[in-house]
């Protein structure tokens, strides 16, 4: 049943073939065979199983998946941040091994340097990189505007609200310019009314930044919002267990949501999270 | 009255103040009550009024500020040997590993070896001079200082350091730049601690071997029974305690306005 809705949307659709083609061209970042197992006294736990994964240049591709299924120590492994037990993952044709300036990160966790103010944060990466200073007086500038927090520029982050720390953490990671953005439930903390407006402005820095995102979120609804691609995954082990194409406007406004597509898609990767757990997650 | 004892709430900050300032009155009051009508013998409690005539004939003649100058100079010194040596030391035990393997365990042990007891083998090492009394306060604050730095580095938070390797920083970058700037006011926090631990240990250095400095004064007035003068020795170190920490959370907010919490 899973299997077979899978199918009829990825690859038997005519859009997903072609799209099929142009990844041999345009991969970005991909994984092979990954797999994570912690070790402990008693036995190891099997935290992700064989996970294979493709994301294509300039695309936005989410992970949904229930809590404690591993998207987390995923997005950690593309990180560098966590150890791959076999497998590996690709970016550019070079094997990944630990953290870089190549994969920048948003947490979910406020991680803005307290000490630093907003100008300071997002100048952190360009002096790692000792890039002149009026390079990277031009960049941060960009950024600050981008996130529509010019005026903010000299303010420490205890002075701003939780979803303008994680527009800063954005405009820092994005500041690097990274070959990926790796995002893992940046709004995960945030309230409902501030997380449809980080979505908003996330999307429309995509739309013209046209980063590369990987985005973990167990907010269905955001994932379909955000992306032109989500994967699913199921829990214990972590596989992906679905590749959903998202045929939507490009240009992406909170109304998107009450559409009939909209609905589909969502109701749609419901259903295969809901197939994928056991029992008693039910 | 029923807005008064409600758990974990504010009161008025001017009531709190009054509150703080009557306790002190109070405790002065039956102090002085206890010596009027006496109920203790003099030659036990000297009265407020006589410790108080006693410390400003003490300030007048200048006879304080002698002793005052060497125990503060006692307490820097062996602060300070025991902050170059300790903080570098507890940022290497809080960061790797290996190093917490290796030093961690042995500086438990010590940190439970009492330094009083130490005394007699530091007058063989290092004679009875200045020396003796800085080890002591040295060696009493090193072992507790070690831990508190390394926990301090510790509470770092983990994502801190991952953002940190994620725009490029390396080892040297995350320890240098991330993990030093963002523990420096807890150990700041750390640090005033240690001062308490300092000058009890300079008490009992001075107490034992010393012929001068403010726990000296209070063991020569016990020799001649002059009661006055060991309380004022005990207020006088009580409030210069007071001022140094006091300073030490000053200076802590103005060079880390942001810093949540911490010293207040």
């Amino acid at each position: 049943m899973m299997l077979f809705k899978k199918k009829q949307e990825t690859i038997t659709d005519d859009k997903a073939g072609n799209r099929l083609e142009a990844r041999v061209s345009r991969s970005k970042i991909y994984g092979k065979g990954v797999t994570r197992i912690y070790k402990s006294k008693k036995h190891d736990i099997l935290a992700i199983d064989n996970v294979d994964f493709e994301i294509l240049d300039n695309e936005f591709v989410s992970i949904v998946g229930p809590s404690g299924c591993g998207k987390s120590t995923l997005i950690r492994m593309i990180g560098g941040l966590d150890d791959i037990t076999s497998g590996s993952i690709i970016l550019n044709d070079r094997i990944l091994d630990g953290p870089g300036a190549d994969r920048g990160m948003v947490f979910q966790t406020y991680t803005l340097f307290p000490w630093m103010t907003v100008e300071e944060n997002i100048r952190f990466g360009l002096k790692i990189k000792k890039m002149p200073v009026k390079e990277a007086d031009k960049i941060v500038d960009k950024y600050l505007e981008l996130i529509g927090l010019t005026q903010f520029r000299k303010s420490l982050p205890n002075q701003l609200s939780g979803g303008m720390k994680q527009r800063v953490a954005i405009a820092r990671s994005l500041a690097n310019n990274p070959e990926v953005l790796l995002m893992d439930e940046p709004f995960g903390a945030l309230d409902p009314q501030t997380k449809a407006n980080m979505q908003l402005c996330l999307r429309q820095i995509w739309q013209v930044e046209k980063p590369t995102i990987i985005f973990i979120t167990h907010d269905i609804e955001e994932a379909v919002f955000l992306s032109q691609r989500v994967y699913v995954m199921s829990s214990r082990p972590g596989r992906i267990i679905a590749d959903i194409p998202v045929y939507l406007d490009h240009k992406r406004t909170l109304d998107i949501k009450d559409t009939p597509e909209f609905i589909r898609i969502r109701k749609n990767i419901n259903t295969i999270l809901h197939s994928g757990l056991d029992e008693d997650e039910l | 009255m029923n807005n008064l004892f409600r758990i974990r709430k504010s009161i008025d900050p001017k009531l709190y103040f009054k509150i703080t300032l009557s306790s002190f009155i109070i405790l002065i009051i039956i102090w002085q009550a206890l010596c009027s009508f006496k109920i203790v013998n003099g030659i036990f409690l000297s009265s407020p009024f006589e410790v108080l005539k006693f410390l400003v004939n003490d300030i007048t003649t200048g006879s304080i500020w002698e002793n005052l100058y060497i125990s503060c100079y006692r307490i820097f010194m062996g602060f300070l040997y025991a902050a170059v040596i300790g903080v570098p030391i507890g940022i290497l035990v809080g960061s790797f590993n290996v190093f917490e393997a290796y030093i961690q365990p042995v500086m438990e042990f010590m940190r439970y070896l009492p330094v009083p007891a130490f005394i007699p083998l530091i007058m063989i090492w290092v004679g009875i001079g200045e020396g003796a009394k800085i080890a002591v306060i040295f060696l009493g604050t090193l072992f507790q200082l070690i831990p508190m730095v390394a926990d301090d580095v510790r509470s770092v938070p983990e994502d801190y350091i991952n953002a940190a390797y994620t725009l490029g920083a390396k080892r040297i970058g995350v320890l240098f730049k991330v993990m030093i700037p963002a523990m420096l006011p807890r150990m700041m926090d750390s640090l005033r601690m240690m001062m308490g631990w300092a000058w009890t240990y300079l008490v009992v250095a001075e107490l034992v071997a010393a012929n001068s400095g403010l726990g000296y004064t209070i063991l020569k007035a016990q020799r001649y029974l002059k009661t006055p003068a060991i309380f004022s020795g005990i207020l006088v170190i009580g409030l210069l305690g007071l001022i140094i920490d006091r300073s030490f959370g000053l200076i802590s907010k103005r060079l880390f306005p942001w810093a949540e919490g911490g010293i207040k």
